[in-house]
């Protein structure tokens, strides 16, 4: 009952303000335009390819390659939803509206979840099928094994990327303050851990190295990792958990 | 009904509400005053359940804010009216919050009549003057129809005729029975919307009184007299057995309501008098005093003074009246 009130008034809340549809709009139309871009010089390079590359080629992932950037408007997005709340001060308004700190908080998160997981799969299902257009005969069908699990995957992908900068905007308040962290992470720190060997065992479990597993339909040569598509995006979702549930905690304890 | 029950708030070292025990009650106006920083926003936020106390307790009609099913149908508050987000328009500001409690969506249409925005408000909030903006926060407040108001610093910022409908508005709320609980760090404003008062300086409760009681023991009246016969109107004063108190400017105050027997006097001993009117002293004086005294008191009594954010300076009009009352 209360429950079903905080989800029809954070509804109104997220689709009367403008950062919605631009952050939104931003994520859609980067990952499949640079997806696009990629796939059309992937199919360029196709014939100068050695055979092995060729044999290892993945279509499905190349078609989601814009989804490293567009998944930074993503962040945005998760991040606004949540921090708005505290650098316009609405937070006091809200929180005096539904005491309830959990209602409150798990309210706003259920439809901003709803929002990117329909933004996310649109994202991810354009990405796949106009990718595989301009990749033409080297292009995956929907149909191929492990395919229809990618595309879905890189909707949840970017769902879960979108919660799990809720969870840390919970807790850091403030936009610039999230931003600050989340950017630099996902776009830097979480590639170079995942790219230089040493720590590479390391940065793998990293929640967007490990959810973003998924994403493949054909492992590279020489592919160690220790989980499969479905277990990656487990870890990734103990990530989520994780910080949502810290920016509970730290939203139930603080003054408001 | 609003009770706090030792209501305590500390922030590290600061004591920002200090073990503060009084009830609001319903029917009336009730003036919570204190200078700026003495407390008021914080135990307003803590009736709300925004900052949780450091000990003791606040009851709204027995219960606990956050127990309270829809509370903005049992109690409404302007707290901070830039506690909005500046990009949504008033109209979806009120309907979000409308929403939360289950409260259909046309009553905000009428809230919106009420407090005159009805032709902004599909206009963003961060476009509106703080005036409008204090009418929306009070839009907010009367949303749920609720029986129990609150406002902080209502009037702040407001022109002349926001003002005079605040006061119309808080007056109508109480007389249709509501409780009406409302701060200011102006006595002025007070003494006039106010049916019952309670003061507090530094956290602390300092007065807890019916306006009426309130007035009728602070409200000192007093001749003053101007003389050039400066010393021999003393000297007069002084063998006919009147207390004089010597102020600035070379005025003389003599205590009590009567000018007609110092004229006079002065006209017997052919004293020339440039004025000689009855005054009465106002009660932001004796506002200034009750609170001047809180940060003396404090200053002596614990340790970590100074963290005062606004202190009414000592020696200052209101603490050299304090010496002739």
């Amino acid at each position: 009952m209360a429950m079903a009130h905080v989800i029809r008034s954070e509804w109104t809340k997220i689709r009367s303000v403008a950062s919605t549809v631009w952050t939104l709009s931003a994520a859609l139309v980067v990952t499949v335009a640079l997806g696009m871009l990629i796939s059309a010089l992937t199919r360029r390079e196709f014939d100068s390819m050695s055979p092995r590359d060729r044999l290892t080629l993945d279509p499905t992932f190349i078609s989601f390659a814009g989804m490293s950037l567009g998944q930074l408007a993503m962040i945005v997005f998760g991040v606004l939803v949540v921090s708005n709340e505290y650098s316009t001060g609405m937070i006091r308004t809200s929180l005096a509206a539904v005491p309830r700190r959990a209602t409150f908080l798990f309210g706003k998160i259920t439809v901003a979840t709803a929002l990117a997981l329909v933004v996310g799969m649109a994202t991810s299902f354009l990405a796949f099928f106009l990718g595989q257009t301009v990749l033409g005969p080297h292009g995956a069908r929907l149909g191929d094994p492990g395919v229809l699990r990618a595309v879905v995957g890189g909707g949840l992908y970017m769902t879960l990327i979108a919660m799990f900068s809720m969870g840390i905007a919970a807790m850091l308040r403030s936009p610039m303050l999230s931003l600050g962290v989340l950017m630099p992470f996902f776009f830097l720190i979480s590639n170079i851990l995942g790219n230089v060997s040493a720590t590479k065992k390391i940065g793998r479990f990293l929640p967007d190295q490990a959810g973003s597993r998924i994403l493949q339909v054909v492992p590279g040569t020489g592919d160690d990792t220790p989980y499969g598509p479905w277990g990656g995006l487990g870890i990734m979702v103990l990530w989520v958990a994780a910080a949502l549930i810290g920016g509970y905690a730290l939203l139930k304890k603080r003054d408001a | 009904m609003i009770e706090l029950e030792g209501l305590t708030k500390r922030y590290d070292e600061k004591l920002a509400v200090n073990n503060l025990t009084f009830t609001v009650r319903p029917g009336v106006v009730t003036g919570f005053l204190g200078p700026n920083g003495a407390g008021k926003s914080t135990t307003m936020r803590m009736v709300l359940g925004l900052d949780h106390p450091t000990s003791g307790d606040v009851r709204i009609d027995g219960k606990r804010y956050d127990q309270i099913e829809d509370p903005l149908r049992y109690i409404g508050a302007l707290l901070d009216a830039k506690a909005v987000h500046g990009g949504r328009s008033a109209f979806n500001h009120l309907l979000c919050l409308a929403q939360s409690n289950g409260i259909p969506a046309d009553r905000v249409h009428e809230v919106l009549d009420t407090v005159g925005l009805t032709g902004v408000a599909r206009k963003k909030a961060k476009g509106f003057s703080l005036g409008m903006g204090q009418r929306l926060g009070i839009a907010a407040a009367l949303l749920g129809d609720p029986r129990i108001l609150m406002f902080d610093e209502p009037v702040n910022g407001l022109d002349p005729e926001g003002i005079h409908w605040i006061r119309t508005l808080m007056k109508s709320l109480a007389a249709q029975g509501r409780t009406v609980f409302v701060s200011s760090h102006l006595m002025s404003e007070m003494a006039l919307t106010a049916d019952h008062l309670v003061v507090i300086g530094q956290g602390r409760l300092l007065a807890d009184t019916s306006m009426a009681d309130f007035i009728a023991k602070n409200s000192r009246s007093y001749v003053r007299v101007r003389s050039p016969q400066r010393e021999r109107l003393l000297d007069v004063l002084h063998e006919a057995g009147i207390t004089v108190v010597e102020t600035g400017g070379g005025a003389l105050e003599v205590d009590g309501g009567k000018a007609e027997p110092i004229g006079e006097l002065a006209a017997r001993h052919q004293i020339v008098l440039h004025e000689l009117s009855l005054q009465q002293a106002s009660l932001e004086e004796a506002f200034m005093r009750l609170t001047a005294q809180s940060v003396e008191y404090h200053a002596h009594s614990e340790a970590p003074g100074g963290t005062w954010a606004q202190p009414v300076p000592r020696g200052e009009w209101g603490a050299d009246w304090k010496k002739g009352a």
